[in-house]
């Protein structure tokens, strides 16, 4: 080989680790996350104004409860987010600790002709029916019952579902289990079940598309992407037996009665809450981030971002739809930090 | 590098090393990519097994003709997808078998020059079109007007037939087998037609020319000459699109319903095996990471079967014909 091909191997090679070392201290600073969907608006939104303020980049993948719970146990990224909140088990097993981020609204969207947001009214009975396909019709006598005044029209139902799994489908038939105790025997609650009718969309997207392009059908997805779509969200009957809109104030009147403290690893499913204004399907979502860390300055730029967001991001939440925690939840929160996250032993935060 | 060059363009003589050690080289590397296919296959096929075990060791054989599906209580079995993946791809031969036939003929022996290059050229940017175009397209476009005119007006005429009206009944959601049928259909008619139309392009001129001067019509010519001639190369263009249309993913899993529930009408929602791969994967684990391997296994040893079979039949097609 000739001196000139050696010469410009060493030079490629030169700036190729030039190149990495750059990523390398880039690196340093950035953290990683993956998971949820439902949460990403938010969290995307708060990366995006705590890179202007402190320069630390976030890269949050939207990718999806599931595999951002296997991601962070495989430890691919610094934290992971979902939806359905672990047990103690599975958190001691792959020794995590799970703290809440935020708190949002499922909503179920029709398209019906003629029919426009908030005119249908649905309660858990009939929506439970629906899905479950013993209610075929819009102009059946148990939604016309609930629905007097309201033209519904002859048409065959087609139930919209999550053909992946999904969290936002693990609160929907939760909240379906609690109020429907057909649905409760029949199909239970996950985050993917075995749908008894209708079609799946991949992702709220998948879903919001199915629902855009089938008239006559009826489906659920996270509120920020029923309003982004412009989609025919309806009214729920809540545990009070009051008809609600999904409403900033119904998300943040049903995580009101949230009692953090009564359970262990903030494990709370916000379904189905008392009140007359609670919307009754109301989430928390979660992140997960390791007990034992290995790079403390790592560990505290992660809990160094959600600091900062809980204390200074409602305002972004409350615009996307998103109930920010209460301040004494954010100080038990941080309070687990500095008892649970630790790395060589000693705690990272504060 | 340099050196090798020289020599190559023909300056022989002292720097023999290089050149021998060029075509070492050049030989071990050609070894290793061809090896490497065998190497490739077989990873795939370990892989796929032994993912696959948990699902089999479960549910035991059963699993291929169960039909279930719930990640919630952890039962599954393969029925649905299966059946889904054959329908569609059975919906898309039906449809496009026809089509492909009758425009590589019209290609090859009536079309004028003039129109010849621009259906050539469309036939060949529609297999460039991703499938994720297709399937977007599929559920804007198409899912709709299935639902409000093409599927009402099926279920109305052939849903009326006694026996085979069970297969179109009703009611018209426009998403479905039969939508991801049509939609099957218009991916693989490209791959048809373009192997039909050069395999009728090797029909000899005197055999066609010949015939045409015996006073035969172009129908004659096709069905007589034209055909059997090309019997060997047109059911290898079927073959290799019944492979493709049975693992095809992201088109059909926007349209298909992504149902786990075997219905008689061939318009209600079904699944595939590929759809419910694309689906589910990212989020699956355990037992239900095991029955979606397994499900891709069965997707395996069924395209392989087809491509198995495809070469039999031309084979004894060859036998028999010369």
């Amino acid at each position: 080989m000739s001196s000139t091909v050696v010469r410009t191997l060493r030079q490629a090679s030169l700036s190729a680790l030039a190149v990495l070392a750059i990523a390398g201290s880039a690196q340093a600073v950035d953290i990683t996350g993956a998971g949820a969907t439902f949460p990403n608006p938010v969290y995307q939104k708060w990366a995006e104004a705590y890179k202007a303020k402190t320069g630390t980049a976030l890269n949050y993948q939207s990718v999806g409860s599931g595999a951002g719970i296997k991601q962070i146990e495989a430890g691919t990224v610094d934290f992971g987010a979902t939806d359905k909140a672990l047990d103690a088990d599975e958190l001691k097993k792959n020794d995590l600790v799970q703290f809440p981020a935020v708190i949002g609204g499922i909503v179920p969207i029709v398209n019906l002709p003629g029919i426009g947001s908030g005119e249908l009214k649905l309660d858990g009975a009939t929506l439970g029916a629906i899905f479950l396909g013993t209610i075929t019709k819009w102009d059946d006598p148990a939604i016309a019952k609930i629905n007097q005044g309201v033209k519904l029209p002859s048409t065959p139902i087609t139930v919209v579902h999550r053909a992946d799994g999904s969290g936002t489908t693990y609160n929907f038939t939760y909240y379906l289990s609690a109020v429907n105790a057909d649905w409760q025997a029949k199909v239970g609650s996950n985050t993917a079940v075995d749908w008894p009718a209708g079609v799946g969309g991949k992702g709220n997207e998948g879903v919001s598309a199915l629902v855009q392009q089938t008239a006559g059908s009826v489906g659920y997805v996270e509120i920020a992407y029923a309003l982004q779509n412009k989609l025919t969200y309806t009214k729920m009957m809540n545990a009070d037996g009051a008809f609600v809109e999904p409403k900033l104030e119904g998300f943040q009147a049903a995580a009101s009665h949230a009692d953090w403290a009564s359970v262990p690893n903030y494990r709370l499913v916000l379904a189905n809450q008392p009140g007359k204004d609670s919307w009754p399907i109301t989430a928390a979502t979660f992140i997960l981030v390791h007990g034992k860390q290995t790079d403390a300055a790592k560990a505290k730029a992660v809990l160094g971002f959600f600091d900062w967001s809980l204390n200074n991001g409602q305002a972004m939440a409350k615009d996307l739809l998103y109930v920010p925690l209460p301040d004494s939840l954010v100080k038990m929160i941080e309070k687990t930090w500095t008892d649970d996250v630790k790395a060589d032993g000693k705690p990272v935060w504060p | 590098m340099t050196s090798a060059a020289v020599t190559a363009t023909g300056k022989p003589g002292t720097r023999v090393h290089p050149r021998r050690l060029g075509n070492i080289i050049f030989g071990g590397a050609a070894w290793t990519f061809g090896i490497w296919v065998l190497i490739l296959l077989a990873a795939v096929m370990i892989a796929l097994v032994m993912g696959a075990v948990p699902a089999f060791q479960e549910f035991g054989p059963s699993y291929i003709w169960t039909e279930a599906w719930n990640p919630g209580k952890d039962i599954y079995g393969a029925m649905a997808p299966l059946y889904g993946t054959l329908v569609t791809a059975f919906i898309a031969m039906i449809i496009g078998v026809p089509f492909s036939l009758g425009i590589a003929m019209f290609l090859t022996e009536l079309c004028p020059t003039y129109l010849k290059r621009p259906i050539s050229t469309a036939v060949e940017l529609l297999a460039a079109v991703p499938s994720i175009i297709y399937g977007m397209w599929g559920l804007f476009v198409l899912v709709p007007l299935m639902q409000l005119y093409i599927e009402p007006a099926i279920i109305s005429t052939l849903g009326n037939i006694p026996l085979i009206g069970v297969l179109f009944g009703g009611p018209a959601y426009g998403i479905g087998l039969m939508t991801a049928g049509v939609i099957l259909s218009a991916m693989v008619l490209p791959y048809m037609v373009s192997i039909m139309r050069d395999v009728f392009e090797t029909v000899p001129p005197q055999l066609r020319e010949s015939a045409y001067g015996l006073g035969a019509t172009t129908w004659e010519v096709v069905r007589s000459v034209v055909l059997p001639y090309s019997r060997v190369g047109v059911v290898g263009a079927f073959m290799l699109a019944l492979g493709r249309a049975l693992g095809e993913t992201m088109a059909v899993t926007f349209v298909v319903g992504n149902s786990y529930h075997i219905k008689a009408s061939l318009l209600a929602p079904g699944t595939t095996i590929s759809a419910s791969l694309a689906s589910e994967f990212a989020e699956a684990d355990g037992l239900q990471l095991g029955a979606l391997l397994a499900n891709g296994f069965l997707l395996f040893v069924l395209t392989f079967s087809v491509i198995g079979v495809a070469r039999l039949m031309l084979l004894r097609l060859q036998r028999k014909y010369g």
